[in-house]
């Protein structure tokens, strides 16, 4: 007995201990000072910053707004496991910090947008990706994925000699499925002998497809082996293993999000880098925290698409400039979709 | 008696405590190495915690964590390691949402039978681990493991609009249960509370009444703690698996419940995932123990909900995911370390007691024989 209480006694001195110290320790700011100009703030779906995707695009925004304007701002990332009630949570103490506005970055934030919104008038709340919940300070960035990826599909068909060209999908969800759908539509209008192989990394709840480069590069190394020579990616960071394996081959990739040929991390491969899918996601967070700065802000959905620019197909590659008939196609792909002569579907 | 008891109770306590304070310690100490202030996060989210909306994400977070760990607790009590109930409730929760919003029923029906299909979902799911282990002798934390990423596929398909989904926007859900199948919520200041909470407490105290008071529990535990020795009295080892499987897949079905049923009122590509795996830390942390699962509940909760203000203040709230790890990798090693302890003392005492005995013995004879 005697044993057991010198440990119970042990134990309970260490977490008073624990405890008494962190009791004691309250020194530095807690209050947060004047909540004048705090800027914008993030706030963003699973995977976060660093996915090279879509989430890397709203913080790239939010970088260059801190930069021109010269607020702090705040981006903010969730936790496994987190339901509804967390992201409206984020969202209402962002706005009560001051920030504004305040993006949601995914489909995710719809639900709590608009409850943050409703509670939180006197902020703007930006949304990314979703316009199925509106308000009068809620503004709805939602990109015509389908459409920019549709280019990529005239260039596929256009560029391969194989006639078979591949698509790999991150993540299985709708968003990645416009990808996929403009990218088919694309390559059939242009060319009906084309075969389009087309494969997904994972499923949702499951998000490894947005990030492991291993995944992309066994299914580019799939779809290489059965005879694509032209194969677009729509997945994030594991996107780069499908660019890796399509440059081992030295066939052609084409990029997703941002200008790939463009990419340091990517440099080593970008003579096989095509053209890539731009869509603005940086320039459409960019601009909403500039016009809430200008205090220039309406609610409402805001749709980029190819008309201005909100998704293109990049044309730093100067092999790709050169191929005059690919540019060709191209330009008329994109004039007819403007013009609407051409509708993109947006599920495959 | 008496005495044997607090005994007891002090070792199963000092468990968590020495667990938690050492997680405490460490986290201070990577606070230190990476130049930050080792005390400030652990006062920030003691203040944060304090408002009464947090209080009130935290509770509803450890309801579902609580269901979730009881789940894995049943199983562990039986020496199965049910890792499989994060693709049980998601699978479970899809279903019962399908289900949920497909019929019209009077209120209470209609919440009963949501929670039904969910349970039998869960059970069915986590069966085909029990029938695998006791026909095939796999591992059930193989197959488990496995049906984690079977259950994603199964709903990554059942969630297309062709088959049971329907799309909203950029999103997949399984369409709105009707109001007449939401469970009440409890209406606070800090906003509202899992009706389902009251769900949980009653799984709990069932949870502590069928293992303690039942003969079914007492056949669980003796096959768990020794399924030879069970067997050999007359206790059927095959079939105490599947059924503690059933019941653990069967209240993981419910996990997913205080969400569906108090807030989210679908199942979309966003409804929580990743719950079972924490079910799991907080069933080694609560020990198996109803109440001591309840503690580790809220004490993971605190640590998810109550990290969102370190964010605010110039520390990564990463901070609190470290410590949920050094809990626990500290957790297992403070255990082992305790039960040893434990075991050394009981061994101590049977030794000494023997001895007092074989002393007075040797009295009794040297007396006789003089």
């Amino acid at each position: 007995m005697r044993r057991v209480t010198k440990l119970a006694a042990a134990v309970t001195a260490t977490a008073a201990l624990a405890l008494t110290t962190a009791a004691c320790g309250n020194s530095s700011s807690t209050g947060s000072g004047s909540s004048d100009d705090k800027g914008a703030a993030i706030a963003y779906d699973v995977g976060g910053r660093g996915d090279q995707s879509f989430n890397d695009a709203a913080y790239t925004g939010l970088e260059r707004a801190k930069k021109e304007f010269g607020f702090k701002g705040a981006d903010q990332e969730p936790s496994d496991g987190e339901a509804d009630a967390d992201k409206v949570n984020r969202l209402n103490e962002l706005a009560r910090q001051g920030y504004n506005p305040v993006i949601g970055v995914g489909f995710a934030y719809a639900h709590a947008v608009k409850e943050a919104a409703e509670r939180n008038p006197k902020t703007t709340f930006g949304l990314v990706d979703d316009a199925t919940v509106e308000g009068d300070n809620i503004v709805n960035m939602v990109f015509s994925e389908e459409q920019g990826s549709y280019l990529a599909g005239v260039a596929a068909a256009k560029a391969t000699e194989s006639k078979v060209v591949g698509f790999v999908g991150g993540v299985e969800i709708p968003l990645i499925k416009k990808f996929e759908a403009g990218f088919v539509q694309g390559v059939q209008d242009t060319d009906k002998s084309v075969k389009v192989r087309r494969q997904y990394l994972s499923q949702p709840p499951n998000f490894d497809g947005f990030t492991k480069p291993d995944l992309g590069k066994e299914a580019a190394n799939g779809q290489l082996d059965a005879n694509a020579d032209v194969i677009y990616h729509a997945a994030g960071l594991a996107g780069q293993g499908v660019i890796e394996a399509v440059a081992a081959k030295d066939k052609w990739v084409i990029g997703v999000d941002s200008d790939q040929y463009e990419q340091k991390a990517l440099a080593k491969y970008k003579d096989n880098i095509l053209t890539s899918m731009t869509k603005g996601v940086a320039d459409a967070v960019y601009d909403l925290i500039k016009n809430v700065q200008e205090d220039n802000v309406k609610g409402g959905v805001l749709r980029y698409d190819l008309e201005g620019d909100g998704v293109a197909l990049a044309n730093s590659n100067p092999e790709f400039q050169n191929m005059k008939d690919i540019q060709d196609a191209v330009k008329k792909a994109r004039e007819g979709i403007i013009a609407g002569d051409i509708k993109v579907n947006t599920t495959p | 008696m008496k005495k044997f008891d607090s005994e007891r109770l002090t070792l199963a306590a000092a468990g968590p405590v020495l667990a938690i304070s050492v997680a405490v310690l460490l986290t201070s100490m990577v606070l230190l190495v990476t130049g930050n202030n080792p005390v400030e996060p652990y006062v920030l989210m003691i203040e944060y915690a304090g408002n009464i909306d947090i209080q009130v994400l935290i509770v509803n977070q450890a309801t579902t964590y609580y269901i979730a760990a009881l789940a894995v607790a049943v199983g562990f009590r039986m020496n199965l390691f049910n890792i499989g109930v994060d693709g049980q409730y998601r699978l479970a929760a899809m279903i019962a949402a399908v289900v949920g919003a497909s019929v019209t029923l009077p209120s209470v029906l209609h919440v009963l039978l949501i929670m039904v299909v969910a349970a039998l979902v869960g059970a069915f799911w986590a069966g085909i681990a029990g029938i695998l282990k006791t026909s095939r002798g796999v591992s059930e934390v193989v197959s488990t493991i496995m049906l984690n990423a079977i259950a994603t596929s199964v709903i990554a398909y059942l969630i297309l609009p062709a088959q049971l989904g329907e799309a909203v926007g950029n999103n997949l859900t399984t369409g709105q249960i009707p109001e007449s199948g939401w469970f009440p919520n409890f209406e606070t200041e800090g906003g509202k509370i899992y009706g389902f909470i009251v769900i949980a407490a009653l799984l709990g105290i069932a949870y502590w009444v069928v293992l303690n008071r039942t003969r079914f529990g007492f056949d669980l535990r003796a096959t768990g703690a020794s399924q030879s020795a069970a067997a050999a009295s007359g206790v059927d080892a095959k079939r105490m698996v599947l059924t503690s499987m059933l019941i653990s897949g069967a209240i993981a079905g419910l996990a997913g419940m205080p969400v569906l049923l108090g807030s989210s009122h679908t199942y979309s590509l966003d409804f929580p995932a990743g719950i079972g795996f924490t079910g799991i830390t907080i069933a080694l942390l609560g020990r198996n123990h109803p109440v001591g699962i309840a503690f580790g509940a809220l004490l993971i909760a605190f640590l998810d909900k109550a990290s969102a203000t370190l964010d605010f203040n110039g520390y990564e709230k990463e901070i609190a995911t470290i410590m949920q790890g050094l809990i626990v990798i500290a957790v297992v090693v403070s255990y082992e370390a305790v039960r040893r302890y434990g075991l050394r003392r009981q061994q101590q005492r049977v030794g000494e007691e023997l001895a007092a005995a074989a002393a007075g013995n040797g009295e009794n004879t040297k007396e006789a024989s003089a």
